[in-house]
């Protein structure tokens, strides 16, 4: 009787977790494969079995090649700001020297990851205005205003845009992660160096780089993987446009299957998507597995 | 203090050096916080004064933007927000705490299974989905409802709360629940009463992550709700915008009203927060 019950409570417990994964992530999974093979509507039910079609129809899209060029771009600069950036960054406020102030800069940094996205991109619309926008009334305060723009409705500045307010919005939680990560290095390696005579930029690179090594390494994954899934902020600024200069992936699934209702090729898009994150995810949950399990 | 005095003649050194890093904290918090600053002070101002004086501050604080935006609809987004963030962390809290309990404390074939199982589920996110789960929802009948954002938000919070949880539960000493057996604690017992007291730390960080999450989230909230009375902030702010046209100052208070939850969460459980960051480190 008693070992029944044991054998039975395990099993409650865990069921209504695996139920929800089950109906909502793995069986739309599956049935998000088996819809690229497949050409329908969204409120006609009937399916059309149309084979690898779709998977050809990908190969002479335009829109996906420039979604995934922007894809690439925005993986590119968030790397560069959100982990080169974010790193220096951390690093300086780890300082002992700046102990007193650090705690003020590290909420500031923080703030705008707690916002809302609809909340930033709403707010960068008035930043990229071209009439009254921030950004344009401070290059004519400063005397650049040659250099003003109409930054969201040009097909060549707006991924630029776009991609810059997510840098602006993400680079504090990515600082916040490496803050914990040099906060685990032993203090002994920087006394030791402090005796050896070494600068505050030689053991940036000697202590602190290696040192954060793993953290460098997840950052990035993280990094690349939100660069490769990004909606959000296309989506609310830009919709994709002008034209589909702006366009992501995500934004183009959207569009090919909500606006478009050619939810098979949407499907298709879905697919190349998680091929595109579901190895860098693979890599992330292998690498927190060796740290953290017995 | 010791080493402070050792390397303080380096310090000096470097005083020059140390100058242009504050300058440039300085100048990088004013680019995060300016923008911010902005959108509290324009959110007094009419729509005349944010178009001609951009920098300025308001001639009257118009502080009645802030009622308005509130009974043009705030009010129903931000209760809608509040009951599907409340619910979520309900749920993610109970059915990912008996997950967790499960994956600690038992060790059989079907447990490792299991585990690789709700692992797994961190490999999907919500893009890929997103057409199935219309679809799935839609002959639920949950479409428009609060429960096709609360069952869809609960799902994908599970594999990394379970994770967390279950890295935490496992460093519960297993003396203290052979003690309860002892003592005749039922299996359910030292879930509830020895591993749930002792992991309140814990719990609070899953608190913090999956309110941070629900009341943020855009995709699922933009898609699976339609009826404008049900709409959550991040959605219902899109239409704000759409019907409010030129009421800017209206709409900047709406941004701001629709914030202030998460700045707060923020500077009353940083602590919380930071630790859930940073083990289990998957963006918002």
């Amino acid at each position: 009787m008693y070992r029944k019950k044991i054998k039975l409570m395990p099993i409650l417990f865990l069921l209504p977790s695996i139920a929800l994964l089950l109906v909502f992530i793995y069986i739309p999974l599956i049935q998000n494969f088996y819809n690229s093979f497949f050409d329908f509507s969204v409120f006609s039910q009937t399916k059309t079995f149309v084979g690898l079609e779709n998977f050809k129809v990908l190969l002479t899209d335009k829109v996906v090649s420039v979604a995934l060029l922007n894809n690439v771009k925005y993986a590119i600069i968030s790397v560069v700001f959100q982990v080169g950036i974010a790193l220096v960054l951390a690093y300086i406020l780890e300082d002992r020297i700046f102990s007193k102030i650090a705690p003020f800069f590290r909420v500031v940094y923080f703030i705008p990851v707690m916002i809302s996205i609809s909340v930033i991109a709403l707010l960068f619309g008035f930043v990229y205005n071209p009439q009254m926008g921030l950004l344009n009334s401070f290059l004519e305060l400063v005397g650049l205003e040659s250099l003003a723009e109409v930054w969201l409705g040009n097909s060549t500045t707006a991924i630029y845009a776009v991609i810059a307010m997510s840098q602006w919005q993400s680079i504090g939680f990515i600082t916040m992660l490496f803050i914990v990560a040099i906060q685990k290095i032993p203090k002994e390696l920087y006394e030791a160096a402090d005796i050896d005579g070494a600068g505050k930029i030689r053991k940036f690179f000697s202590i602190t780089i290696p040192q954060v090594r793993e953290a460098i390494f997840v950052n990035t994954l993280i990094t690349i993987t939100g660069s490769m899934l990004v909606f959000n902020e296309p989506y609310i600024l830009t919709n994709g446009g002008p034209g589909f200069s702006s366009m992501t992936m995500s934004v183009h699934l959207y569009q090919t299957g909500f606006v478009k209702d050619n939810m098979g090729y949407a499907s298709t898009l879905a697919v190349i998507i998680f091929i595109l994150t579901a190895l860098l995810a693979l890599i992330q949950i292998r690498l927190s597995r060796t740290g953290k399990d017995d | 203090m010791a080493h402070f005095t050792k390397t303080s003649s380096k310090v000096r050194k470097f005083r020059i050096g140390e100058f242009f890093t504050i300058l440039m904290l300085i100048a990088f918090a004013i680019v995060i916080l300016y923008p911010l600053i902005w959108m509290v002070i324009s959110s007094m101002k009419s729509y005349d004064e944010i178009y001609n004086d951009v920098w300025g501050l308001p001639k009257t604080w118009i502080v009645e933007n802030y009622s308005l935006a509130w009974s043009k609809g705030i009010s129903s987004y931000f209760v809608n927000s509040v009951i599907v963030t409340g619910a979520t962390i309900i749920a993610v809290l109970v059915i990912g705490s008996m997950a967790a309990f499960a994956l600690a404390k038992y060790r059989t074939r079907l447990i490792d299974v299991a585990l690789i199982f709700i692992i797994g589920g961190m490999m999907m996110n919500p893009q890929v989905a997103l057409i199935p789960l219309f679809t799935i929802l839609s002959s639920l009948e949950l479409i428009n409802t609060h429960w096709a954002l609360i069952l869809t938000y609960v799902a994908y919070r599970l594999p990394l709360t379970i994770l967390l949880l279950r890295g935490y539960f496992l460093s519960i000493p297993k003396e203290l629940e052979e003690s309860a057996i002892i003592d005749g604690c039922s299996e359910f017992g030292i879930y509830r009463r020895i591993y749930l007291p002792m992991s309140i730390p814990i719990l609070l960080t899953t608190v913090v992550l999956t309110a941070f999450f629900a009341w943020n989230e855009f995709l699922f909230a933009t898609i699976f709700i339609d009826s404008e009375s049900l709409k959550t902030i991040p959605s219902g702010l899109m239409n704000f915008r759409d019907a409010l046209r030129t009421d800017w100052g209206v709409l900047l208070a709406g941004m701001v009203i629709a914030s202030l939850p998460m700045v707060a969460l923020l500077i009353f459980l940083q602590k919380y927060l930071v630790r859930g960051l940073s083990e289990g480190s998957v963006k918002g």
